[in-house]
């Protein structure tokens, strides 16, 4: 489960002073569901993710991940999640199940459950022809399912997903979405961000759409498209984010 | 801060030393190249200098006489000496030296004959060009001859009057070296041993912190392993050890490089000429002690170059901020070379001078205990002052996350 409670981060500009990234964000993820963040770019939905991976502390307010504190106990917290996003790259030098051993061990594994899980996952992912293959050799398809494997291998029960289709082609972004949504069957609490509304439909349970670092709706889609009265989710996005875009404009 | 867990940061350094090993950039920089500057570099230098050497050894030096019309007899006691071609005089003989067509020039001076009947002294002029091998071999063959003239007619001189050779010369002057052979050999080589020691520790540094810290950042595999449980602590240490093996592995191989190339030089020269000036009488106990000063060093290096790399989101930017520390490190290093520069109270607190100038006391044999404990102990503060703000800089967001 996670918890959200008025997390808050502030980053200093050189140019433009004080910026909120993420300004007073509060929402919960249910286990065995997905939870969709839906922004534009800039909305502050990395920074939200990075926080709950505790990558980045939050500046004020606070997250319970898996009932830990992200704050007091980010390395527990850790310990419980898997996070992916397009910026978490694979070490180059090392093979596709070093990589994965790599990250089992951080992970706290020993040697035997390590082997056990390892060929486990390879086997489900259909990764055992390029098991050995270093990672700079790897097709973006093979990379990607050695990130997912790296994210699965200490069985986490929060999975964190960072727009994890950006950039990728059609087949491989295919495995993401089926593999995000086995997490659910698996029972997993699942957070992603993505602007990609066909995902979304497709995956979520419940949403919350954030602009300019605040969480401004949140709900299933049938409600929202119910509140606001508009069955297109992007026209939803639009109407919810248009009077705060347009004060920010102005 | 949490505290350390010896399980994670091994973990860490196998993963970093494997995929060091795997980096070709790596074998060039930290095993290639200093194992193979020294010979390359001692045995160019050596057979260049001695091709040049026995070139002008091997010339017969033109030389032009200028003046002398008048004192026949000095003119054919010149052309008799042997391996010196004779032209004739020109005007331009100044320009002639300059553009390297004749060695050297010699003025007899006005009625110099005349004046050597009466007693009367005279200066002759050499004119060559200084620098140049070839005019200063030719110079010093002419002035050679000249003195031998020169003592002859003394000897004539004292003949005559019938007096014995001890009154032009009352007393002899010897030198001879008093210092034993180590310390001799030492005082050349072994402040250069010093200064590669640690210019070679910091170089092999160089590329290992760059590569784990803004290498990591530009490959996007920082927000990889910042996502996994281990604490930023065990993380930037298992990368420090790494980085402190790196340059280790360079000093030590670029020193038993450095030493084996002596070593032969110094060998391969006494068996050709008998001459024992290049001989190494270096101890291995005064090269481990180089090192164990060095140590202390060698992981301010580490430190220092991964927290300045980290504040860079490329590999080409994190190189453009380390170069001008090359200067900085090798400005104090090629300070304690200049003769006249000796170990003192402040100096023994400089880092980097203060490492160089005691390895230059230890080759030579002396160890002057409170200096090196001193040194250390100093040296030792600096490098964990180092690792310490190398661990905070690696928990500050505003570094990692640098756009």
């Amino acid at each position: 489960m996670i918890e959200a409670r008025s997390l808050l981060k502030r980053f200093q500009d050189k140019k433009r002073g004080e910026i909120r990234a993420v300004d007073n964000v509060s929402f919960t993820c249910q286990p065995g569901k997905i939870y969709g963040l839906l922004g534009a770019n800039g909305a502050g939905k990395t920074t939200t993710l990075r926080m709950l991976a505790t990558i980045l502390e939050p500046t004020d307010g606070t997250a319970i991940v898996c009932g830990y504190d992200v704050i007091d106990y980010p390395e527990k917290v850790r310990a419980n999640v898997g996070f992916l996003s397009t910026a978490t790259a694979l070490y180059p030098r090392l093979t596709a199940q070093e990589m994965v051993e790599y990250f089992g061990r951080l992970n706290g594994l020993d040697e035997a459950t390590l082997k056990k899980r390892i060929d486990d996952i390879f086997s489900r992912l259909d990764m055992n022809s390029f098991r050995d293959r270093r990672c700079d050799k790897l097709s973006t398809g093979m990379k990607q399912k050695t990130s997912i494997a790296r994210t699965l291998v200490h069985d986490p029960p929060v999975m964190i997903f960072d727009e994890p289709t950006t950039g990728l082609d059609v087949m491989t972004a295919r495995t993401i979405i089926g593999f995000i949504s086995d997490c659910r069957a698996q029972g997993k609490t699942v957070i992603f961000s993505t602007h990609i509304m066909s995902e979304v439909e497709r995956l979520c349970d419940s949403i919350g759409i954030i602009h300019g670092g605040k969480l401004l709706a949140e709900g299933t889609v049938a409600q929202l498209r119910e509140k606001y009265a508009e069955h297109n989710l992007e026209e939803i996005i639009v109407q919810v984010v248009g009077p705060q875009f347009a004060n920010a404009e102005a | 801060m949490s505290t350390m867990n010896l399980h994670a940061v091994s973990i860490v350094y196998r993963k970093e030393l494997t995929e060091w090993l795997r980096d070709r950039r790596t074998l060039i920089s930290t095993v290639l190249v200093p194992l193979l500057m020294f010979p390359i570099l001692i045995t160019g230098m050596i057979s260049v200098t001695s091709v040049m050497l026995g070139k002008a050894e091997k010339e017969i030096p033109k030389v032009m006489i200028i003046d002398g019309e008048d004192s026949p007899e000095v003119l054919a006691t010149l052309h008799d000496i042997k391996d010196l071609d004779f032209v004739p005089y020109a005007a331009n003989w100044k320009d002639q030296i300059s553009d390297k067509k004749i060695r050297a020039a010699v003025q007899i001076p006005k009625g110099f004959q005349a004046s050597l009947a009466n007693g009367n002294s005279q200066t002759v002029d050499i004119y060559y060009y200084e620098g140049e091998i070839k005019s200063e071999f030719g110079a010093k063959h002419v002035e050679t001859s000249l003195r031998d003239y020169k003592d002859k007619i003394v000897a004539a001189r004292l003949k005559a009057k019938d007096l014995p050779a001890s009154v032009v010369s009352p007393f002899e002057i010897k030198k001879e070296n008093a210092a034993p052979p180590e310390k001799v050999s030492g005082a050349g080589i072994g402040s250069f041993i010093g200064y590669m020691v640690i210019i070679l520790s910091m170089t092999g540094a160089m590329y290992p912190a760059i590569d784990l810290t803004a290498g990591e950042k530009e490959r996007g595999t920082m927000e990889t392993i910042l996502s996994s449980p281990i604490s930023r602590l065990d993380l930037v240490l298992g990368k420090f050890l790494l980085v402190f093996s790196a340059s280790l592995t360079t000093a030590v191989l670029s020193v038993i490089s450095m030493g084996s190339s002596f070593y032969f030089l110094g060998h391969s020269q006494a068996a050709s000429s008998g001459d024992h000036a290049l001989q190494m009488n270096l101890g291995w106990i005064s090269i481990l002690a180089v090192f164990l000063m060095a140590l202390p060093l060698s992981v301010l290096f580490s430190a220092v170059l991964m927290t300045v790399a980290l504040f860079a989101k490329t590999y080409k930017e994190a190189q453009s901020y380390l170069t001008p520390m090359t200067f900085v490190v090798v400005i104090p290093a090629v300070a304690s070379l200049m003769p006249g520069v000796e170990l003192s109270p402040k100096l023994a607190l400089i880092p980097i001078l203060n490492t160089s100038l005691i390895c230059k006391e230890i080759i030579t044999g002396t160890y002057h205990w409170n200096s090196i404990a001193v040194i250390f102990a100093s040296t030792c503060v600096y490098a964990a002052v180092a690792i310490f703000v190398a661990v905070k800089t690696f928990q500050r967001e505003s570094v990692l996350f640098r756009s």
